[in-house]
């Protein structure tokens, strides 16, 4: 027996034993108090995002509407227009569909990859439903000679799978060919990593200048006696008190061809012409950086509170003049704050998207957009959810490299 | 006063010094104060007396409403705090929590530009003298408040400032770290030879540690003497009452006669009394004397002063007890020393008491 087993109560209990269970209830009384918050959370936020991430890679709609076609296509080589047997299930496939009003679905996956084959899918049920007969290999290629096409059989038979790489590919400008090797989609629909560049330059943009604008702002806020602190909180708080939506029309009042700073501009004749503020990137840039000045400048502020005047004053005394005691001594000591409000600045700018999509133009949408773009107009769910997951990850994997060059320790939100 | 300092003497010189931080009230009155050279001068006072500020004018942080500081025969009104060159310790340390305890003691150094050889030299040599150069790689967080005074100490003297400010360095200490630390400045600002104004608000620390201390209340210093003399010989009865422990007697002068006078107090009872500049001949005043001057059961006729008390309480305290008596219907505290032939005091007995007319002080 080791010493550690020896230590017992008078009742002959071990000590760790009594201490496990003491430590367990504590344990459980935590659990029962932070669970109301921790079944919230997984509720609105990681189920969520857990099925975002399942939407970015299912494909249910081949698999689900032409399984016979599936089925026939196992056997197919490949090289050369699948023979009758294929056809024929395919008919039956979408007689079914028909009925089922499902083929409209299954047309828009494979339109995705094939441009046109919904309205060639839509053409084929209307073919079956007016009541055509066998054999329908010809009875295809007569109504259309695309239906011939090898390339979209592959497609079809690669679309058969229950998950797809398709939707991330594409959000990276990446597709698969016909023999299943990973290519650069054409130059005309590489949009997307313009977007996310774009959606980082942005970001990075915005966060670098509320940092510039806000850490001064910070520095007058910590200094200042308390009456005029205050006060001046309140204006740094103040665009928190109305929506983002009026702040951003504001601007469009402000910076607009008619608007009053272009106005303010010709009338002091400083401008011969006026200028576009606005549906382009200075728009965007101005209108974001004014929202996020306050999640900038709130945690710098804080923790600049924090740091002892006399600090500055023993730099002073000890030789440094003003400007070398700041920058010694007080910026370092404000970059945990720095830190923290760059980051959260930073990601909350990565998903902006009501503000670019008023004041910004074409080349000012950032990700977000399409996000919403592809769940509202286009429906196509897939993309949508391969695009904000693969917004998540680059997130995750900027916070991750912050982490490790920073230290997400050393940062203190307040 | 035998301890004044002339203008030529004075290194450093508070000249009609006012201070107000709103334009209503001052919190520094009329401050004239000369410093010598070398000298170990504590500011003492309670707290909000204008200590701090005093200091924080001197280093340049603060700047005077009224009056002149001269430094070194020269006036420093319009010099910045980094061109004083005066070293401070403040009361927290303001130890740089990004610096290591090397670095901080170099930072003087390095806003000098001095060699990296000659600063590791320096730092060295500075972190020796506090015995603190095993933790020359340590971050001030990782130190004891002790420690965290040390380095602050060296950082203050490594670039040999002409003259030291210390405001309130060992408040946070423990009661023997302080005893400890006290030894070691006293030590360093005589081994140094610089000039240390060090501020307190701890009667004890400023007696043991000081040539001069300057007693500080609202904003006025009540008396600037050495440590002896302001317990010997208190200016007012702020002072008496600041110094030490001594027992008020309320009174009238009666007559005075340049260094002594009589004194009736409220029942009568007429005491023999030296006379200061803060009461008048003909008003009222303070008696001041210490419980350690009185004696017990003094020989017939060899005081002046000796009056039947009645003992109301005892405390024993080891090496001396402290006894409180009635005397004219007030509460007079006395030291008794705890010989082996002291006599018994039972409580509700009536046992004279006597003091010499030097030990009682006719104050305001
Ligand atoms: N920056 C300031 N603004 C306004 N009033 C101040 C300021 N600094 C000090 N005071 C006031 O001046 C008076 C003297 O303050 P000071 O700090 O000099 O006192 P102190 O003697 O050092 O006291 P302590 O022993 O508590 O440190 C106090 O009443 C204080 O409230
Ligand atoms: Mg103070």
């Amino acid at each position: 027996m080791t010493a550690t087993n020896l230590l017992a109560t008078s009742d002959g209990v071990p000590l760790k034993l009594l201490l496990r269970r003491a430590e367990r209830m504590n344990r459980l009384k935590s659990l029962a108090l932070v669970a109301p918050l921790l079944i919230f959370v997984m509720i609105v936020f990681i189920a969520p995002i857990a099925s975002m991430l399942a939407i970015a890679v299912q494909n249910p709609e081949v698999a689900a509407t032409l399984p016979k076609t599936l089925v026939a296509l196992k056997d197919w080589d490949g090289k050369s227009t699948p023979g009758e047997p294929v056809f024929a299930a395919f008919a039956d496939d979408l007689a079914q569909a028909q009925k089922d009003r499902t083929i409209g679905f299954v047309g828009k996956r494979i339109n995705y990859e094939v441009p046109g084959a919904r309205s060639r899918f839509l053409k084929a049920g209307r073919m079956i439903d007016a009541g055509g007969v066998p054999p329908w290999k010809d009875k295809f290629l007569s109504a259309d000679k695309d239906w011939g096409d090898v390339e979209f059989w592959t497609i079809l038979k690669r679309a058969g799978s229950t998950v797809t790489p398709y939707y991330l590919l594409t959000s990276v400008d990446l597709r698969q060919d016909a023999s299943g090797a990973i290519v650069h989609t054409q130059p005309d629909q590489s949009i997307f990593i313009d977007v996310f560049s774009r959606t980082i330059w942005i970001s990075l943009l915005v966060t670098a200048l509320t940092l510039v604008l806000g850490y001064p702002v910070a520095h007058l806020l910590a200094i200042l006696p308390n009456k005029y602190a205050n006060l001046l909180m309140i204006l740094v708080l103040l665009p928190f008190t109305t929506s983002i939506l009026v702040r951003t029309t504001a601007w469009i009042v402000l910076l607009q061809t008619n608007g009053v700073i272009n106005d303010l501009l010709m009338l002091l004749h400083l401008e011969s012409s006026r200028m576009q503020l606005i549906f382009n990137r200075v728009g965007t840039v101005l209108a974001m950086t004014h929202i996020q000045l306050p999640f900038t400048v709130l945690p710098i502020f804080s923790v600049m509170k924090s740091i002892s005047p006399n600090l500055l004053r023993a730099a002073r005394s000890l030789g440094a003049g003003p400007l070398r005691a700041f920058v010694t001594v007080y910026m370092p000591q404000t970059l945990p704050g720095v830190g923290a409000g760059c980051l959260l600045t930073f990601i909350l700018c990565l998903g902006y998207y009501i503000t670019p999509a008023l004041v910004g133009g074409p080349q000012d949408q950032m990700v977000s957009y399409f996000v919403a773009l592809y769940t509202n107009r286009d429906l196509n769910w897939g993309q949508a959810a391969a695009l904000g997951s693969l917004l998540l990850f680059i997130t995750l994997a900027l916070y991750a490299i912050f982490n490790r060059f920073v230290g997400i320790d050393k940062v203190k939100f307040g | 006063m035998k301890l004044d300092v002339s203008a030529s003497d004075a290194f450093v010189e508070f000249a009609g010094i006012q201070k107000t931080y709103d334009g209503e009230t001052l919190v520094v009155k009329n401050l004239n104060l000369r410093i010598r050279r070398g000298e170990f001068l504590t500011l003492l006072g309670p707290s909000g007396s204008g200590k701090t500020t005093t200091l924080m004018m001197l280093a340049g942080f603060e700047t005077p409403t009224a009056g002149n500081i001269v430094l070194d025969g020269a006036e420093i009104a319009s010099v910045p705090p980094e061109k004083r060159d005066i070293g401070m310790v403040f009361q927290n340390y303001a130890l740089f929590p990004h610096m290591t305890v090397a670095e901080n003691v170099g930072f003087p150094l390095r806003v000098r530009s001095r060699s990296k050889t000659e600063i590791a030299e320096r730092v060295g040599k500075a972190l020796d003298m506090v015995q603190m150069r095993n933790f020359a790689k340590r971050m001030p967080g990782q130190l004891s408040g002790g420690q965290q005074q040390r380095v602050a100490l060296a950082r203050a003297l490594v670039f040999e400032p002409k003259l030291v400010l210390m405001d309130e360095p060992l408040g946070a200490l423990d009661k023997q770290l302080r005893e400890q630390m006290q030894i070691e400045i006293r030590h360093l600002h005589e081994s140094l030879g610089i000039t240390v104004v060090y501020v307190t608000h701890d009667q004890s620390e400023a007696l043991t540690m000081s040539d001069r201390v300057a007693v500080f209340e609202n904003g006025i210093i009540q008396q600037c003497a050495s440590p002896s003399e302001l317990y010997e010989q208190p200016a007012n009865s702020f002072v008496a009452q600041f110094i030490g422990e001594n027992n008020r007697l309320p009174g009238t002068i009666l007559s005075g006669d340049g260094t002594r006078c009589r004194v009736a107090l409220a029942d009568g009872t007429e005491v023999q009394a030296t006379l200061t500049d803060s009461a008048p001949v003909g008003g009222p005043c303070l008696l001041s004397i210490r419980p350690e001057r009185v004696k017990i059961l003094p020989a017939e006729g060899s005081l002046p002063n000796r009056f039947e008390a009645e003992v109301r309480e005892l405390i024993y305290l080891g090496d001396h007890l402290r006894v409180r008596f009635a005397l004219a219907g007030l509460d007079f505290i006395v030291k008794v020393h705890n010989a082996e032939d002291r006599p018994s005091l039972d409580i509700g007995t009536r046992i004279p008491l006597g003091w010499r007319t030097e030990d009682c002080r006719a104050l305001d």
